[in-house]
């Protein structure tokens, strides 16, 4: 394998984590609500993941658990902002803070210990082709799955009934249910999906990327994926098409400190970050367009009327 | 009539929000075919009735008779099965969907887009309201967009049809058009409980009516056989007091405000940019400036308020150049601002109502100020001043600005603003939510101010309120303004069809 196929392999692998927590986060937010616990949910996955797959031996089990662990963290978000109609900021902000700390504590007995890689699949032939061989069909599983989630949510948004509900809850919950729609069941299942990817992307970071748990190891790309979504502007392929702008920066700089360029490492290691905010800040210029493609209702908490 | 034939029928209904109660045992019957008035004050309860029709809400007491079967609506979807369909005052569109999105919406699953598509199309062209199926709701003016509720209304094929205050974002044009459309409807069969305010309308449309007051019927009538003043009698349940018309031979005093060139682009996707605005108020004249929701006005009052700042020469206050100074400047000079929004824009909902004071009279009223701190005392004086002067109906003696009815709230923000010597008044849809008791005292405070010398510019979407009140009236149309011509020299029908001409050029 020569050094290029190297390269974009790792950039797959960085970006496969960002895609899946950012792609549930849009469905979230395209049904109206903000949940900022992205970095929490996927934290909770990163540990259960690993603690399950080191409990049983299966790093399969382990991404299992990693999805079951972040849609449950989002039950909690959910019941609080849906059901008791609490401040979606506050809350997500807990939500993380909740999650880095429990997993802190869950994770004690699975510090130091050498983890279970979840395999790159192998075809015979195909595989072993030079350059696509390897991108195409020697990847991780969960890059897959990345790949079909964004087709999958793309196709569920636009050209499904639920989807096409679901964003208009996300455009006016008033009107929607005014016409009927089950607001607030709409809005735990989007919630509880968001969850699920953000718990998949966790299991991700510790079971493929690094497979071995340190805390904190999810290292701000809750945050990440969060801007991912405003920067993609709420649309499944141009997720896709951040996120892997995301990961060639992060792996570029990697290589960058490798190869000794004359530039202070900190600089280097904060340019993904900086990165973010550059595309954020080139984003926000056109308002207008941002403002129309934004869910109206983000971050509003929804009460029916009795 | 046969009892069998009766298409719905209320029996006793009430809805209760603690001791208060919006629907006391309300009884009205529906034939096939009939238009029928549900005619009320603002808070009278009808949409709260209505709202039970439609399942989105559940009534406390009382039975719904639905073809003679006493029925139970759960939900607006059970609402739509039995026939009930709903054209809302406050659109229940989604701005961000296309038309046929929207309608998709609301019919049963089971059709394609582009099935949905076509049959909308077929519908609006049969009856003379052409929609295009692909065209964003934000795109379209506010009459295309009650097209679509209609056409979504149609489309689920219901017997009765209800339309809460349909032509309260018309022009009297559009407004023509749609009574041909529910005169058809009529014809087919359909019932049509219709909802509003406006008498005349009423008397023209509808073959019966129900008068709520107060969450009660005080009276049923064929409209036709009634006056607009002992219709309005049964509605308020008082006579309504007339403006006493000032002497508008008196000739107008100096310019007190010029706007001049004024372009503005909107802030967001959804505002509409100023194009090239100019005019002048003088002393003692009361301007009205019409115009459709939506066209510029609240963007005109912001700039002219200080909200939003412009360039310095575009707006001139007493001859000074204003335009890039805030609000609070602008105050100081003697203008007066009274915002569209009474709650969450010209108070703010949780403070006590002397609380409001201090927030727009802190800077004009040297009273309300102890050195760095506030007089709470002063404010309440104010407070209490303003509520004698402006005969402000409340609760406690200091209660939250939220806990007003809208016409008490409105004449206690229009008293906040002009206790003091308010030379310039600009305000935006003054009694706009307001019951009609309260917006014929707040019109006759206006026609007094400017009898005493003050400029008024008010900004209405009520053509009534213009004609009752303005010396000159102008319309702004997508940003632009028509010269003010005199109220005497024009008619409703004229300035109807200039808050439109804009968009029929387009077409």
């Amino acid at each position: 394998m020569g050094m290029t196929e190297a390269i974009l392999l790792t950039i797959a692998t960085a970006a496969t984590p960002l895609l899946i927590a950012a792609l549930g986060e849009l469905v979230v937010e395209r049904s109206g609500v903000l949940n900022l616990g992205v970095e929490g949910m996927m934290i909770m996955g990163a540990v259960g993941g690993f603690a399950a797959a080191s409990l049983t031996g299966n790093p399969w089990i382990g991404i299992l658990i990693a999805i079951l662990f972040g849609a449950i963290t989002s039950l909690a978000f959910a019941f609080l902002t849906l059901s008791l109609a609490a401040n979606q900021v506050a809350t997500g902000l807990a939500l993380t803070i909740l999650g880095l700390g429990l997993s802190g504590l869950i994770g004690e007995p699975f510090v130091g210990q050498a983890g279970i890689k979840l395999s790159n699949i192998s075809i015979p032939v195909l595989t072993d082709l030079p350059l696509v061989g390897p991108l195409l069909f020697g990847q991780d599983p969960i890059f897959y799955m990345s790949i079909a989630l964004v087709i999958g949510v793309a196709w569920f948004l636009f050209r499904t009934r639920f989807g096409l509900t679901l964003r208009s809850i996300g455009d006016n919950h008033i009107s929607a249910h005014a016409l009927g729609i089950p607001v607030l069941r709409y809005r735990y299942f989007a919630v509880m999906f968001g969850g699920a990817c953000a718990g998949l992307a966790g299991g991700h970071l510790s079971l493929v990327y690094t497979p071995q748990w340190v805390e904190n190891m999810s290292a701000g790309r809750g945050w990440i994926a969060l801007a991912l979504v405003v920067f993609a502007s709420w649309r499944p392929a141009r997720v896709l098409a951040g996120a892997y702008l995301f990961g060639a920066v992060s792996i570029g700089q990697l290589h960058a400190q490798a190869l000794g360029v004359g530039v202070p490492s900190q600089l280097l290691t904060a340019l993904p970050y900086i990165a973010t905010i550059v595309v954020l800040v080139l984003i926000s210029q056109n308002v207008r367009t941002t403002l129309i493609n934004t869910p109206a209702m983000l971050g509003r908490a929804f009460v029916p009327e009795r | 009539m046969d009892q069998g034939e009766v298409l719905l029928k209320l029996e006793g209904i009430s809805k209760y929000y603690g001791s208060f109660k919006a629907n006391d045992q309300i009884s009205l019957e529906i034939l096939p075919g009939e238009i029928h008035a549900l005619l009320g004050e603002n808070g009278a309860g009808k949409s709260t009735l209505v709202k039970m029709l439609y399942g989105s809400l559940q009534p406390d007491e009382g039975r719904i008779i639905w073809e003679g079967q006493e029925v139970h609506v759960p939900n607006p979807a059970a609402a739509r099965d039995l026939g009930v369909g709903m054209v809302f005052q406050h659109f229940s569109l989604f701005d961000a969907l296309t038309v046929a999105e929207n309608v998709a919406l609301a019919l049963p699953p089971g059709k394609s887009l582009k099935q949905v598509a076509k049959e909308l199309e077929e519908i609006s062209t049969s009856y003379g309201l052409p929609l295009k199926a692909n065209a964003r709701i934000h795109d379209l003016s506010v009459g295309e967009r009650q097209r679509v509720e209609i056409v979504r209304c149609l489309l689920q094929h219901p017997k009765l049809i209800i339309m809460d205050e349909p032509t309260s974002v018309l022009t009297p044009q559009e407004a023509e058009d749609l009574f041909k459309v529910l005169r058809r409807l009529s014809d087919e069969g359909k019932a049509i409980l219709y909802i509003s305010h406006k008498l005349a309308e009423v008397q023209a449309l509808c073959q019966e009516a129900t008068i709520l007051r107060h969450g009660k019927v005080v009276g049923e009538c064929v409209p036709g056989d009634e006056t607009p003043i002992s219709l309005a009698k049964m509605m308020v349940g008082s006579d309504i007091h007339e403006i006493s018309p000032r002497d508008v031979a008196v000739a107008h005093g100096d310019v007190m405000l010029q706007v001049k060139s004024l372009s503005l682009s909107g802030l967001s996707g959804f505002d509409t940019a100023l194009k090239d605005i100019s005019f002048m108020l003088h002393a003692g004249e009361i301007s009205g400036i019409a115009g459709i929701a939506g066209n510029g006005q609240n963007e005109l009052f912001d700039a002219v308020s200080g909200e939003r700042v412009s360039e310095e020469e575009c707006i001139l206050i007493k001859g000074e150049p204003v335009g890039n100074m805030g609000i609070q400047k602008r105050r100081k000079l003697g203008a007066m601002f009274i915002s569209e929004e009474r709650l969450g824009h010209a108070a703010v909902p949780e403070f006590a109502l002397s609380e409001n004071v201090i927030l727009t009279r802190h800077g004009l009223d040297k009273s309300l100020n102890k050195g760095p701190f506030v007089s709470r005392r002063a404010a309440k004086k104010v407070k209490d001043d303003i509520v004698a002067k402006f005969d402000v109906r409340k609760g406690s003696s200091d209660p939250t600005a939220q806990s007003l009815s809208g016409g008490n709230l409105q004449k206690f923000v229009l008293g906040r603003e002009v206790m003091g010597d308010a030379e310039i008044i600009v305000v935006n849809q003054p009694t706009w939510g307001v019951d009609a008791g309260s917006a014929a005292h707040i019109r006759q405070w206006l026609v007094d101010l400017a009898a005493k010398g003050a400029a008024v510019l008010v900004i209405s979407q009520d053509l009534d309120e213009l004609f009752e009140v303005a010396d000159a009236i102008a319309t702004l149309n997508e940003g632009r303004l028509s010269p003010f011509v005199p109220t005497r020299s024009t008619d409703r029908h004229k300035i109807g069809l200039q808050m439109t001409s804009g968009t029929l050029e387009q077409a």
